[in-house]
């Protein structure tokens, strides 16, 4: 119990997916410029991440690992070099699923966080979370805990980006420094503040 | 029949619409500073030369090659499964790359790490797939890809060159500046090596561009206004206004 909450804490605040691995980083600059916006995609890339990387932890154990296949009575077979296409494929696949049910049944929901999803298939921190869950050797409980985590702590990284950016309006900035050049700079010290947590241990 | 081949080939080398392609996105049209596509693994890979060099290629490569196999079936996919065949193309090529990578070079590869796979959600591969690809002509779009992984390829270098020789007086691992712990005169800026300089870094280069050419700045949507004295400044003031 004490491994999960430390991985969480690690996920959100230490190897933050935005500030730290730069991952997501194309939309978190785009749509980081209102707060409603920013927490909109903020909870979806959260639930997205939440749903796929453990379904593409649950995939890569059970058929591409080494010898994974064991269950079926197929031995010695290492699919692993497909788990880029397969993670996509998934990814891919899950979020056109998600979309249809929340259509289905939950309208308000998709109002709300429907513009955002086609946008989450390309992005690096829904695949790049997927990557690093296979790389670190996650079991299933340890995926769920990292995804909810990661996603977490990339939504948190936009929301506080886009308060940010809001209140930058009242600065004086030189011309050529304005819009993406000081948004990169302001990117940078929030990263610089993030990394202060890197000394915890838990 | 080859040369043919060859002629043909050497008049879409030369002409001034393969040169626009291959040399604009250097610069003029650069997918960081100005579309601000792919720089994810832009900034992830660079607080060494070497991984940075070797992501560039890569990255090039996949650009150019998944750029000219999709311009090549473009005529035959239908626009609804469009995204799934170009990622499919492109995550084939992602994955003969990195197979490759951990086999000729498993030390960098490791290094890389998940940024070689992030190659797959780089929007510039899928950028100009959809942009370019998918309405010319195979060739004209392998040189595009060329082109734009070029562009790509020197904001990554210059960001790695910066934290490299700062970080720890290497570059390419060959000593450049010596570093006072073996006796040298270099003092060498540990914050270099961290992910927050490479924010810098980029922001710095997208301010020294603009500063050069205005033309790319962004249109402000609000502006700071001198603050009134008297009619004169007040009605000054209001033209400010939005």
């Amino acid at each position: 119990m004490e491994g999960l909450v430390s991985l969480f804490v690690k996920a959100v605040f230490i190897e933050n997916l935005a500030l730290s691995f730069f991952l997501g980083m194309c939309t978190f600059i785009a749509v980081s410029k209102k707060i409603s916006t920013a927490m909109g995609l903020g909870v979806a890339v959260m639930v997205v991440q939440a749903i796929t990387v453990p379904a593409n932890n649950f995939v890569y154990h059970a058929l591409l690992k080494e010898n994974a296949l064991a269950w079926m009575g197929i031995t010695g077979v290492d699919l692993s070099f497909l788990a880029l296409l397969s993670c996509i494929g998934i990814i891919g696949a899950l979020v056109q699923i998600l979309e249809m049910v929340l259509d289905k049944f939950f309208p308000a929901l998709y109002f709300a966080l429907g513009i955002f999803l086609p946008l989450i298939t390309v992005n690096c921190a829904i695949l790049g979370g997927s990557l690093f869950m296979i790389e670190r050797d996650y079991n299933f409980t340890e995926s769920v805990v990292y995804g909810v985590g990661s996603g977490f702590g990339w939504a948190l990284a936009i929301t506080v980006m886009a308060g940010v950016r809001e209140k930058l309006k009242y600065s004086d900035i030189p011309p050529a420094l304005q819009g993406l050049g000081i948004t990169f700079i302001t990117a940078g010290l929030m990263s610089l503040g993030f990394m202060a947590f890197s000394g915890i241990q838990l | 029949m080859s040369a043919v081949i060859g002629n043909e080939l050497k008049d879409a080398l030369l002409n001034d619409e393969t040169k626009k392609v291959l040399i604009d996105p250097l610069v003029n049209n650069n997918p960081i500073t100005l579309q601000v596509l792919g720089i994810c693994s832009a900034l992830a890979v660079t607080s060494k030369m070497s991984t940075s060099l070797i992501m560039a290629l890569a990255l090039t490569l996949v650009t150019a090659f998944s750029s000219a196999a999709i311009s090549a079936v473009r005529n035959h996919t239908p626009s609804s499964i469009r995204i799934i065949v170009q990622m499919t193309i492109i995550a084939s090529l992602v994955i003969v790359v990195d197979q490759i990578l951990k086999a000729v070079a498993y030390d960098i590869s490791k290094q890389l790490s998940v940024f070689v796979g992030l190659i797959i959600t780089n929007c510039i591969v899928m950028g100009r797939a959809e942009g370019y690809a998918m309405k010319n002509p195979p060739l004209e779009s392998f040189i595009d890809g060329i082109g734009n992984g070029a562009g790509y390829s020197l904001i990554l270098i210059t960001v790695a060159f910066f934290r490299e020789i700062f970080g720890s007086g290497k570059l390419l691992g060959y000593e450049v500046l010596k570093l006072a712990k073996d006796g040298g005169w270099y003092d060498p800026n540990g914050l270099m090596l961290l992910p927050p300089s490479a924010f810098f870094i980029i922001g710095l280069i997208i301010w020294a561009v603009r500063q050069l050419k205005p033309e790319q700045r962004e249109v402000v949507d609000y502006k700071i206004m001198a603050i009134a004295h008297g009619e004169d400044g007040a009605a000054h003031g209001n033209g400010g206004h939005h």
